[in-house]
């Protein structure tokens, strides 16, 4: 009986590997799409054909001419550091603030982190606009990082797990070596846990690279566009409705989207880890 | 933690809080600038007609009076539910289905979780693109495949009654995150339980729908809940397809999500008071929505420890 059992799984599995194998076409299939698409004469665009039937690289000239390309991928560039970095590092000090020390209120204060990532963005999103409004930083990309030097509830809940993992002896014996407050954050705390530094570093580069809100609401000028605010400028350009030049379209969601496949496969056990995290202890 | 008595001891505690607090002083500063004083202000502004170059001027209550009377707002409303209601069950559906093959995938799983997961990389705007081109009635690659198998498949990005279906089934192609999140819940079922109900006889389905589920309950209710709430707010996608300055050379009402209206008000009419009371609205109707969910999950979820 149990050598049926085992055959039975055993055909099981590859049923189940064979089902993974037509999904993942279709998760891939679109990638592909566009990618191809991208490489067709502005006629066979919407050809669907795999292979395109003639090759050209004009898309990727086009683009180049007819939109500040190398502007937008240097201004998304900029934010995307920035925020990435910013978030990491005050997240981080936040959370070695509400991890190691204990002090009167400390329940409470961190009850509120807590809380406000309830909050849906909409309620803040307007008095947030009128803040860098009055101090004239609307139409610059400072209100699409600036923020971030604040920390952010999310990545201070997740590295508080983290350094609360740390077994106080390390601090302790830092401690009587005569490290202080900042040495202790800064050498022994932030070095234990590069994990948790690199998946927020990442989830926030993510979020910086793709985000179209904030885009839309503070940047005016083409020349100060990321490139996801400028892949909506030329949407509604040459879409359906102005001129009907989808490869233009096509070609630039190419060059919007390959930055996060490589940033993925660089860090791909990286957000795997976070991601599990995230669900595990939410 | 005890800490010996010993003299010093007030002022070596005084010492830890205020280097405690220097720490965490980033985040108080951008509580206090980012998130409360705007909670209040966009109270304040509810009661307000303002547009940016003029004062506030107070009106009461009248924002709040003209959402029950401002005929978008319901269509807004009525699709975003639409949406939420369909979108969030199917996505959490398929999402447990895919987690539960790559948990019995044996050594493929990892390529297979990699290949599902990599779609959520894509920028919404891209995603927003790849919903006109895919999803294009007369030459989509979808109306392509259906049309293999001998099916005529509608208008979905132009027809009314097929927009909403459409950026659902758009929106399955990003639920690699939430397979995540189930995946790991399930690699964390210890075997010997699933083990035990085969030996009592359970079959593969029942062991899956009896022990497992219940099991890795925690993990779908934070989907369920994470999902929600993005789904009540979806913007990015819909408003690169059917909104914005060159679009609207066809009826886009049915793609007048509720975030989407909210910053049409705010942000191209800078009716600031109308969208902050709109924004308001938003706030009470996800706390409402995560609220009944906590309380079914309280009779649904198992929390291992807990009384059974």
């Amino acid at each position: 009986m149990s050598i049926t059992t085992r055959g039975r799984r055993r055909v099981g599995r590859m049923v189940i590997v064979i089902v993974l194998g037509l999904v993942s076409v279709v998760f891939l299939y679109p990638f592909i799409w566009l990618v191809s698409a991208s490489f067709k004469p502005r006629g066979d665009v919407f050809d669907n054909a795999l292979i395109p039937r003639t090759f050209t690289w004009d898309n990727y000239v086009a683009v180049w001419q007819e939109a500040p390309m190398a502007l937008w991928l240097a201004n998304t560039v900029l934010v995307t550091a920035l925020a990435a970095t910013t978030v990491t590092l005050s997240s981080a000090l936040v959370a070695w603030g509400f991890s190691y020390y204990r002090f009167r209120g400390r329940g409470l204060l961190f009850a509120f982190v807590l809380g406000s990532m309830m909050l849906p963005g909409a309620v803040t999103m307007i008095p947030t606009f009128l803040i860098w409004n009055s101090v004239g930083a609307v139409g610059t990309l400072v209100p699409l990082w600036a923020g971030n030097l604040f920390g952010s509830a999310f990545y201070i809940f997740l590295l508080r797990q983290f350094f609360l993992g740390v077994p106080r002896d390390y601090f302790d014996a830092a401690r009587i070596d005569g490290a202080g407050h900042l040495g202790l954050f800064w050498r022994i705390a932030l070095p234990l846990c590069k994990p948790a530094l690199v998946v927020t570093f990442l989830f926030e580069a993510q979020a910086a690279w793709t985000d179209l809100m904030r885009g839309l609401i503070y940047l005016r000028d083409s020349s100060t566009f990321t490139i996801p605010r400028g892949l909506k400028s030329l949407v509604d350009a040459y879409g359906f409705g102005g001129e009907w030049h989808w490869e233009i379209i096509v070609t630039a969601s190419v060059i919007t989207t390959v930055p996060m496949i490589v940033l993925f496969f660089l860090g791909q056990r990286h957000f795997v880890s976070g991601i599990s995290a995230s669900g595990l202890k939410g | 933690m005890t800490v010996a008595v010993r003299p010093g001891l007030r002022r070596a505690r005084r010492r830890t809080a205020r280097a405690a607090l220097l720490f965490i002083s980033p985040w108080i500063i951008g509580f206090g600038v980012f998130t409360l004083w705007p909670v209040l202000y966009s109270g304040y502004l509810s009661l307000t007609d303002y547009d940016v170059i003029n004062d506030p001027r107070y009106v009461g209550f009248d924002n709040y009076a003209q959402l029950f009377s401002d005929p978008k707002v319901a269509l807004a409303l009525g699709n975003t539910l639409f949406y939420t209601v369909l979108q969030v069950p199917i996505s959490v559906f398929v999402a447990l289905v895919l987690a539960v093959l790559l948990d019995h995938a044996g050594r493929a799983s990892g390529v297979f979780r990699t290949l599902v997961f990599l779609p959520k990389m894509t920028p919404p705007v891209a995603i927003g693109v790849l919903f006109l081109l895919l999803f294009n009635g007369s030459n989509g690659l979808i109306n392509g495949v259906l049309g293999v198998v001998g099916l005529d498949g509608p208008a979905w990005t132009t027809d009314p009654a097929w927009v909403k279906p459409g950026l659902i089934l758009m929106s399955l192609w990003t639920v690699g995150a939430s397979v995540i999140v189930l995946l790991a819940a399930l690699r964390g079922v210890p075997e010997d339980v699933r083990e035990a109900a085969r030996l009592d006889g359970a079959n593969g389905l029942q062991v899956a729908v009896r022990v497992t589920v219940p099991l890795i309950s925690p993990a779908l209710l934070f989907v369920l809940i994470i999902n929600t709430i993005a789904a009540v707010q979806t913007f990015d996608e819909v408003y690169t397809a059917f909104f914005g300055s060159g679009n609207s050379t066809y009826g886009n009402d049915a793609a007048l999500f509720y975030v989407i209206y909210l910053f049409q008000q705010a942000f191209e009419f800078l009716h600031m008071g109308y969208a902050s009371a709109l924004a308001w609205l938003l706030f009470v109707i996800i706390m409402a929505i995560t609220a009944v969910q906590f309380a079914l999950a309280r009779r649904f979820v198992y929390y291992e420890g807990d009384r059974a």
